[in-house]
């Protein structure tokens, strides 16, 4: 123990001459930690309203509001919600500003706030630049003003920091084959997640459903994946079923709107919803056994559908579904159109397009391949013997770039069908393809894999020729990425002038002129040259894979002319899908502009739901 | 003589915490007393079954006002090991920094509450002043004062700030050059040793049978510390001592906790001499609405700064504890070895042993 003394304490007699501890406060303040939790802001610019810091909150203090003043984009993953905050019940552990997948919430240095009114303590948060009334320079600011409506500018504590994110913002690395060794052949490029890498990369799921709201058929994907993340392939594929009958196919070239608007995109990687879909689709060997679909009861209505493709296949799940008899005309050999023939079988294997086709045919659908409406049955006959009619008959026809000897070029889609489906074409070693788009990544990636094929071992070249340039490429940048990484040379921003010919007729090359612009100042497609700035490309074959259109010319002319086209040139439909034909019903690319399966399915859901309530009507 | 009967808080200046004694007394002895908890009942237990694991961590601190690291660190020990998750090295080491820092804070705290209650107000001054650079320290690390929630299953939120040991080593040795003037005031002061010295007297017999822990065990001589008997987080890389004192009486508890104060003020330097200079400081655990634990039960112990602190949790498989335990030294000292340390002492000493067995209320109403 201690010697202890009755005088000891006296000792404290010298803090009698030193200065004061405390702060003569509000005159004298500290300097407030970098870190600091206080107040909320939020940029309005960068916030997608998607809701994570509502769901991760403890205490229930944000609610998501409606601000009507905001526009719904779901296309670009934005909702019209702003969190509010009720600072009666936070507690600023900042859990909302570490979820914050666009950082754009962050906890300020401001803590006071003084008002007599109690519903001024609920407040949506914003910043400096949406609300710059609220935000006071260091000369304007006033300690005695002080509230959530009287704030120090750029005065930010507790950020958002991606190092403590607590969300995962890599994505799980697909397993794909090599650029080197896959140009040898059409071997499928991806691999596919193994169980264990779907049930991580599935757990990245935030569940704000920005996705759903984005993808056109408006599958329920946060569902899906979470029964992924449970792993129950069965349950996920029951959920996709729902919304979309063709998920082996959709799980391999679906154009995935859904990931553009993921809200993990913004500061890392999207969640891979196409994989996960192909994932649950490749456990299942049979569908239709195992996810115990059968078809509805009969209900003696009949409806013919021309065209299996996307649109055509769901629309006859969807009705069969109903109990209605459903006959498709396709006048390909299998199901899937234009995915059956154009997507190479290094995206799209054959298989995976028939696993749907088949399914969907085990349901009592009659399909009649090899049939081409106009040719083998005449369409006016489809329309008396059924109850409706539905016309999902795609693109089919290629553009030419009608220059100068352009009836030497080859067309894109006869190029990739016959490649697919029939006899491989011949191709040179020297391969030019116009156009900048998906069908044109194709159309280069099949042609070098070909050459590999043709010309083993020996040097090959193929290039692209665009109009658009880089920044403006209507090819998705993955294809771009990866045609790159396949060798494939790139001359953006250069339009055909003339296919130039040797002195035997066959082709030499390509002369291209300088591109002024694409776009005129509406936005409409109508390219400027530099018609005296030119190139000269050489290559002994040329690929045309500028567009495609339908080809409508089964349908007698007088019907025809009753059908009316939009500004842009697309069938119109009615809300339940119907052209101005009655009984006729239209989808696919022919309607939309996305031109892309998922839209097709989407169409068709609209469709089948027109279709049902005609035929229930009467 | 005629018995009495007092009641000694939950609105009394001598009373620190929302709790209350019911004294039976024969004029100035205590003959019977029992305590009254209640008064502060959240439902922390029961609340923490409704939040997800992850939402759990803002909510554990404020069990306990005066300490809410350890609260944190408890809470994330259980997850971690429920979920079979490691904490780096780094993140060890920034852990144990930070509870060491929250000690010393907590002790200076009761040292304030002790001085306070027996009229020192000087020492007080100076323990609250004291403590208050270490919120500095504190509003720094984590962006809060009070409840830090900085830790969190896996690790720490954020790793320490530029150039913040240095600015930690400096405010420790302020604190420290001023413990020759605590002692000289307070310690060492005989009008503090006559009040405090042969009061609330628990042998070392009663304290292991009443469950007695920290620095109520530490000053009847055992050294009992969980940092040595199970070490967590870094511990168990640096030397340390358990300081201990043998009488068992009020002084000989709160010099304990003194010496418990210097001694972790050099297990701060020892910590960040042996502290990895870089790397993570915690691991990425799953996504918060998502996560699930499997199924099991764990029992997880720390040394808070009024004792072994237990946290008992059970998973059944899903996105939030089944159920969660706490098992609080307060608990123990505020209701056991007070009622039995105030029998036969006056009534002038009740605040003064209460306050030296160091109860914090909210921990015994969980």
């Amino acid at each position: 123990m201690p010697k202890t003394s009755y005088l000891n304490p006296f000792k404290a007699i010298k803090y009698l001459f030193e200065k004061p501890q405390t702060l003569k406060y509000p005159f004298e303040t500290k300097e407030i930690a970098d870190r600091y939790r206080g107040f909320h802001k939020n940029d309005w610019e960068k916030c997608t309203g998607c809701g994570n810091c509502a769901d991760i909150c403890p205490n229930k203090a944000i609610t998501m509001v409606k601000i009507p003043e905001l526009k719904d984009k779901p296309e670009e993953g934005k909702k019209n919600e702003r969190p509010q905050l009720d600072y009666g019940r936070c507690c600023f552990c900042g859990l909302c500003v570490d979820i914050c997948p666009p950082g754009s919430l962050t906890l300020t240095k401001d803590f006071f706030h003084i008002h007599f009114d109690t519903k001024t303590f609920t407040f949506i948060p914003k910043d400096e630049k949406s609300e710059p009334q609220t935000y006071k320079s260091a000369e304007d600011y006033s300690i005695f003003q002080a509230s959530l409506s009287h704030r120090k500018e750029n005065y930010d504590g507790f950020s958002p920091d991606m190092r403590y994110a607590l969300f995962e913002p890599d994505r799980v690395t697909m397993p794909e084959v090599e650029p080197g060794e896959r140009i040898l052949s059409f071997i499928e490029q991806v691999i596919g997640y193994d169980q264990e890498q779907a049930k991580k990369e599935a757990g990245r799921c935030l569940e704000c459903k920005l996705c759903e709201e984005a993808c056109p058929a408006h599958l329920k994907i946060s569902d899906y994946i979470d029964a992924i993340y449970r792993d129950a392939p069965k349950e996920s594929l029951k959920i996709i079923f729902e919304d979309n009958p063709i998920p082996s196919i959709c799980g391999r070239i679906c154009m995935a709107h859904c990931e553009d608007a993921c809200s993990l995109h913004i500061r890392g990687d999207s969640l891979a919803i196409r994989w996960l879909k192909r994932y649950a689709a490749d456990q299942i060997k049979n569908f239709k056994k195992e996810l115990e679909i059968s078809p509805g009861k009969p209900s003696g209505k009949k409806v013919a559908i021309i065209g299996a493709g996307p649109s055509g296949l769901s629309l006859a799940y969807f009705l069969r579904l109903q109990g209605h008899e459903v006959v498709v005309y396709d006048e390909l050999s299998g199901g899937g159109g234009i995915i059956r023939t154009g997507p190479p079988t290094y995206r799209l294997p054959l298989d995976a397009v028939d696993k749907d086709v088949h399914n969907i045919e085990s349901l009592g659908i009659e399909f009649k391949f090899n049939t081409r409406v106009g040719r083998d049955v005449e369409f006016e006959e489809l329309l008396k013997n059924n109850d409706a009619v539905f016309v999902g008959i795609g693109n089919t026809i290629s553009f030419s770039t009608r220059v100068k000897n352009s009836e030497k070029c080859t067309l894109a889609l006869a190029f990739l069908q016959d490649n697919k489906i029939g006899k491989q074409r011949k191709v040179t070693d020297n391969i030019i393809v116009i156009g900048g788009g998906n069908v044109a990544m194709d159309v280069a990636r099949a042609s070098i894999r070909l050459q590999h094929i043709q010309f083993p071992d020996q040097p090959v070249i193929t290039k692209t020729v665009s109009l658009e340039d880089w920044d403006q490429l209507p090819a998705t940048e993955t294809e771009i990425k990866e045609a790159k990484e396949e060798g494939i040379q790139f001359n953006p921003g250069w339009g055909p002038k003339e296919v130039v010919l040797d002195n035997n007729g066959n082709i030499k090359g390509l002369l291209c002129k300088k591109v002024k612009s694409v776009f005129d100042e509406q936005g409409r497609f109508s390219p400027t040259f530099y018609e005296d700035e030119v190139k000269f490309l050489e290559g002994s074959m040329i690929i045309e894979a500028i567009g495609q259109r339908a080809d409508f010319s089964f349908i007698p002319e007088e019907l025809f002319k009753r059908l009316e086209f939009t500004d842009r040139k697309k069938v119109k439909v009615d809300a339940n899908g119907m052209t101005t034909i009655p009984g006729v019903f239209a989808g696919g690319d022919i309607v939309n502009i996305n031109m892309d399966a998922v839209t097709a399915i989407a169409d068709a859901k609209v469709a089948a739901e027109g279709i049902n309530k005609l035929l229930c009507h009467d | 003589m005629r018995e009495l009967e007092l009641f000694f808080g939950p609105q009394h200046l001598g009373m620190v915490g929302n709790f209350s004694i019911t004294l039976k007394v024969e004029g100035d002895r205590i003959v019977r007393a029992d305590a009254n908890p209640g008064f502060l009942h959240r439902g922390f237990e029961k609340l923490m079954e409704l939040r997800t694991w992850m939402q759990n961590f803002p909510l554990v601190c404020r069990i306990n006002v005066v300490e809410p690291d350890h609260m944190e660190l408890v809470y994330s020990m259980g997850v971690e090991k429920l979920a079979g998750i490691e904490v780096p090295e780094r993140g060890k080491f920034l852990r144990s920094i930070y509870c060491e820092m929250a000690r010393v804070g907590s002790h200076l705290f009761g040292l304030w509450a002790y001085a306070n209650m027996l009229g020192f107000d000087t020492v007080a001054h100076w323990a609250m002043y004291h403590r208050d650079l270490l919120l500095d320290l504190f509003e720094e690390l984590t962006g809060a004062r009070v409840y830090h929630i900085y830790l969190r299953p896996g690790g720490v939120r954020r790793d320490f700030p530029d150039g913040f040991t240095d600015r930690l080593v400096e405010t420790l040795h302020k604190i420290g050059g001023k413990v020759p003037d605590y002692n000289a005031t307070f310690f060492e002061n005989s009008l503090f040793k006559k009040r405090a010295e042969g009061i609330g007297i628990v042998t070392r017999e009663e304290a292991i049978r009443m469950g007695a822990v920290g620095h109520i065990i530490k000053a009847t001589g055992m050294k009992y510390d969980i940092r040595k008997i199970e070490p967590y987080d870094a511990y168990n890389q640096v030397d340390f001592d358990i300081p201990v004192r043998t009488a068992g009486d009020a002084y000989s508890r709160l010099l304990a906790i003194r010496d418990d104060m210097i001694e972790s003020v050099h297990l701060i330097f020892k910590l960040i001499d042996k502290m990895p200079k870089s790397g993570a400081v915690y691991t990425k655990t799953p996504n918060p609405f998502k996560w699930t634990i499997p199924k099991g039960e764990t029992y997880v112990r720390c040394e808070s700064s009024r004792g072994e602190l237990g946290l008992y949790m059970v998973s059944d498989g899903g996105d939030k504890p089944y159920r969660v335990h706490f098992n609080t030294p307060s608990y123990n000292h505020g209701l056991t070895v007070l009622e039995k340390a105030l029998v036969g002492e006056s009534i002038s000493d009740v605040g003064n042993i209460m306050i030296s067995l160091y109860v914090v209320a909210p921990e015994i109403d969980r």
